[in-house]
């Protein structure tokens, strides 16, 4: 069994979808017990990322999708947001996303301004994979600092 | 996922009450409301955001090219009541230093 549960949406490249997959993550978010200032956090992250995509669909000419993949831990989110539509192998993909490079990969995002920088700011981890499509990859961790994997986290 | 923008002026003085979710969808709603007015000559405009519950970058997009337009047509731009989420989306991109921006709490209500 894998560690943890996985959601998949899939939503037409259009604008008025990002206030779904925004609203359906803070769903989701609020499951794992993230504050409510994490949850707009992650409302905000998530929301430039679709957008990003959602645009980056549209440029593309045609008929898109977005898709948005959420893995659910006891102590973090993961979302994988792609310009492509078709569904990830949610292991796979995260296996082949690198470290984030500023100069290159970011350069489509960084197109719309303040979209990336605000993803790097609220979320603990960011990193962008080109390959038939943009993916963006972010993580947050619940308390917002990273847990190793061997202990255990004291709840209050 | 609704905005609702209303904008009055009188004598180059816009007062505006901005409500909902400023997002990719709703964003170009706003962007269009305020492009009405952002070409008056020294426009003094005043934004009460006090009932925006959710806004992302492209809401700052939209204020940013505002603030930008009036100003250089020598006009103002005022942004109030903003709650302390919307203020930190501010701060944190640097731009609560350049624009003018109230929080909710301060100077009245």
């Amino acid at each position: 069994m894998r560690p943890f549960d996985y959601v998949e949406m899939r939503v037409p490249a259009k604008s008025q979808y990002v206030g779904v997959a925004r609203l359906t993550i803070s769903g989701l978010a609020s499951r794992i017990g993230f504050t409510y200032d994490d949850i707009e956090d992650l409302k905000i992250a998530s929301s430039e990322a679709v957008t990003n995509a959602v645009q980056h669909a549209y440029v593309e000419g045609e008929e898109g999708e977005v898709v948005i993949g959420c893995a659910l831990y006891g102590d973090k989110i993961e979302i994988m947001v792609a310009d492509h539509g078709q569904s990830f192998d949610f292991e796979d993909t995260k296996a082949k996303v690198g470290p984030y490079h500023d100069q290159e990969e970011g350069a489509f995002l960084r197109e719309g301004g303040l979209g990336l920088y605000l993803i790097e700011t609220l979320m603990d981890e960011v990193k962008v994979h080109h390959q038939e499509g943009v993916t963006v990859f972010m993580t947050k961790y619940v308390g917002g600092e990273r847990v190793e994997e061997d202990v255990e986290t004291v709840s209050s | 996922m609704n905005i609702q923008v209303d904008l009055e002026e009188a004598n180059n003085v816009l007062t505006g009450f901005i409500r909902g979710e400023i997002d990719a969808f709703t964003a170009p709603v706003l962007r269009d409301k305020l492009e009405n007015y952002q070409h008056h000559e020294g426009l003094n405009a005043e934004l009460d955001l006090s009932d925006v519950n959710y806004m992302d970058s492209t809401g700052l997009g939209v204020f940013v090219a505002f603030y930008k337009t009036v100003n250089a047509k020598g006009g103002h731009v005022k942004l109030k009541g903003l709650s302390a989420r919307l203020k930190r989306l501010f701060d944190i991109t640097g731009l609560g230093d350049i624009m003018d921006i109230e929080a909710a709490g301060k100077g009245g209500n």
